[in-house]
């Protein structure tokens, strides 16, 4: 099969697919296991190669992450392939007892993250998936930023010995910002390692996944208001990479976090609580404001539900006049 | 060991679960119980294992399901030499590698961890499918029970186990006929358990739970089953070898008072000519 070439605008599942199956080539111990969604999370093209190493196991998603919890028990690395919306969502107790508590090296892949399962509606929509699985102990938590750092993110999370949680978008970024078209995830993929994508002095935009070129779009519009935004790409929720937002947000002394996520337990969340008795400054955390999702173009969804360069850029103008001000009210 | 033996080493595994039990103050009584010869049938005759290297890679292994089980798993343990038998006292106490359910990561001679019903099934499903892509001709056999089977996890992973042929599995069904909240019959009808299993395209065998030769004769049998998962449904009585004890669901999950297991280990005692050799 040839290898595909992952541009800016390439699908994140794409990326992931593409790794997978390089991956397979490399390392005999990896197996993919789906849920009746083998071709929507691209775990088919892994499939088509290594047909002997792929387990499908029906709509069962359940069963499948237990099944994966005894294979990793006995030596074997599986990524388990379905939605986010079902995986974790449908087999968080599975998550929990058989992979986390026993420390079992399971790869959960959960696709059509956030809002990219535009049609389909709210009951797929997965926003709440970084919640449910950054509480649970011994579980990385990882979301990449576009379909290249998909693809370098396969190959650390198989490299990683414990449960990782890998979070996938259906589609690329729903923008992607000017100058840097395609350039914000170059760098090495390093876990638990955030990279500080654009270098500013007036406040830090830490964002993940698609938000990140958002946020990256942003930082451009605030540089013509004279505003110097750095922007950070945590792709690595868990473990956070405190050093690196901490020195950031000292250094600027204000805040934004972006996250296509509910903002009750996500990356906002979990920024401030690794700032927090550390760190005051002024902070905006966008994301979902307790609400589902509903049917509708993802980047529509995303924009109704505030996660846009311009409210990027309203957020941070509202943080740096606290910053300003002597009045203001650390959150 | 030699089958003869096997009935009192089943009786002295009871009487360490009555120990565990009224030391930790809390625990399940009747299924540990009920599994004794079970689990000295797997771990003193059927089983291939080595108690001194518990990772080594050919090994039966030996999935409990319903974890909450555990003591006679630990009591059988201890007794084949995993760890020593005066451990067993820690059950349920702070810093215990004998967790209330058991956990692999606190104690590694486990094979897995257990407790939300119906995922040690899926557990041992994947340790027999990656065992038989392999090559290996270790056996699994997973342990669950007949209340466990409400949950639906565990026929998905019923299906998943015929869809892959897994001969290498068999499932040891406790069918005691009691849960938390009462008989099984009544919480929600389970019957027919044999025509659900043969439905789902495994093998069935049904047998005494308390016969140790029984059990052994099943284990060996679902060795030689071809294509298809065994599932062995044992007949048992919960709370077995302790009159007040035995067919009351009110002690599925509680421990005896101090006096309640003086009385219990009285009657275990006294099996008299049922029982050839007493260590007391």
């Amino acid at each position: 099969m040839a290898d595909r070439d992952l541009k800016p605008t390439t699908a994140l599942r794409d990326g992931f697919g593409q790794a997978l199956l390089e991956l397979g080539r490399k390392n005999p111990n990896v197996v993919v296991l789906t849920a009746d969604l083998a071709e929507s999370t691209r775990a088919h093209w892994f499939a088509e190669e290594f047909p002997e190493r792929f387990f499908e196991l029906g709509v069962a998603e359940q069963n499948m992450m237990g099944i994966a919890a005894g294979m990793a028990l006995s030596g074997k690395i599986p990524f388990v392939c379905s939605f986010a919306a079902f995986n974790p969502g449908r087999n968080w107790d599975q998550l929990r007892v058989g992979v986390c508590y026993s420390k079992a090296n399971v790869k959960v892949i959960g696709g059509h993250a956030g809002f990219s399962d535009g049609g389909d509606g709210g009951t797929h929509q997965a926003l709440e998936d970084i919640a449910i699985t950054r509480c649970l102990p011994n579980l990385a938590v990882v979301s990449p930023a576009d379909a290249r750092q998909a693809y370098q993110a396969v190959f650390a999370v198989a490299e990683h010995k414990g449960p990782v949680y890998l979070r996938v978008s259906r589609s690329g970024p729903y923008h992607l910002p000017g100058v840097r078209t395609g350039e914000f995830t170059q760098g090495k993929f390093e876990l638990g390692k955030a990279q500080v994508v654009n270098k500013g002095k007036d406040v830090t935009l830490v964002a993940t996944g698609l938000m990140v070129a958002e946020a990256l779009i942003a930082a451009d519009q605030l540089l013509k208001d004279g505003i110097d935004a750095e922007v950070i790409n945590v792709h690595t929720i868990k473990p956070l990479d405190k050093e690196t937002v901490a020195k950031s947000v000292e250094r600027t002394g204000a805040l934004v976090t972006i996250e296509e996520h509910q903002r009750a337990g996500g990356l906002g969340s979990a920024v401030l609580e690794v700032l927090a008795g550390e760190v005051s400054v002024p902070v905006e955390v966008l994301g979902v404001d307790d609400k589902f999702g509903e049917t509708g173009p993802p980047a529509e969804l995303a924009a109704k539900h505030g996660l846009t360069a311009a409210k990027i850029v309203k957020a941070s103008h509202q943080v740096i006049r606290q910053k300003n001000s002597k009045t203001f009210v650390f959150c | 060991m030699k089958i003869d033996e096997l009935p009192a080493l089943a009786n002295t595994i009871r009487r360490d679960i009555i120990e565990m039990l009224v030391q930790a103050k809390s625990g399940h009584a009747a299924g540990p119980l009920g599994m004794a010869e079970v689990f000295t049938a797997l771990y003193f005759h059927v089983l291939r294992h080595d108690p001194q290297r518990p990772n080594w890679p050919d090994r039966d292994r030996l999935v409990l399901s319903n974890g909450h089980i555990c003591p006679v798993l630990y009591a059988a343990m201890a007794r084949a030499g995993y760890f020593p038998i005066s451990e067993l006292k820690t059950y349920r106490q702070l810093g215990s590698r004998l967790q209330g359910h058991p956990s692999r990561l606190d104690f590694p001679g486990l094979e897995n961890s257990s407790g939300p019903l119906g995922q040690g099934y899926s557990q041992a499903v994947g340790m027999a499918l990656a065992l038989k892509m392999e090559g290996r001709t270790a056996q699994v056999y997973c342990v669950s029970s007949d209340g466990e089977h409400d949950e639906g996890q565990v026929w998905e992973a019923a299906m998943a186990a015929a869809k892959y042929r897994l001969h290498n599995l068999a499932v040891i069904i406790d069918r005691n006929n009691i849960q938390i909240d009462g008989h099984t019959e009544d919480v929600m009808p389970l019957e027919s358990l044999r025509a659900k299993y043969e439905a789902f395209n495994w093998y069935v065998i049904e047998i005494d739970g308390h016969n140790i030769r029984e059990i052994i004769e099943a284990c060996e049998m679902a060795k030689a089953v071809f294509e298809k998962p065994v599932a062995i449904i044992a007949r048992t009585i919960p709370g077995k070898g302790v009159d007040f004890m035995q067919w009351r669901p009110e002690w599925h999950g509680k421990a005896p008072t101090p006096a309640e297991a003086q009385k219990a280990l009285r009657e275990l005692r006294s099996l008299g000519g049922r029982v050839k050799r007493d260590e007391d």
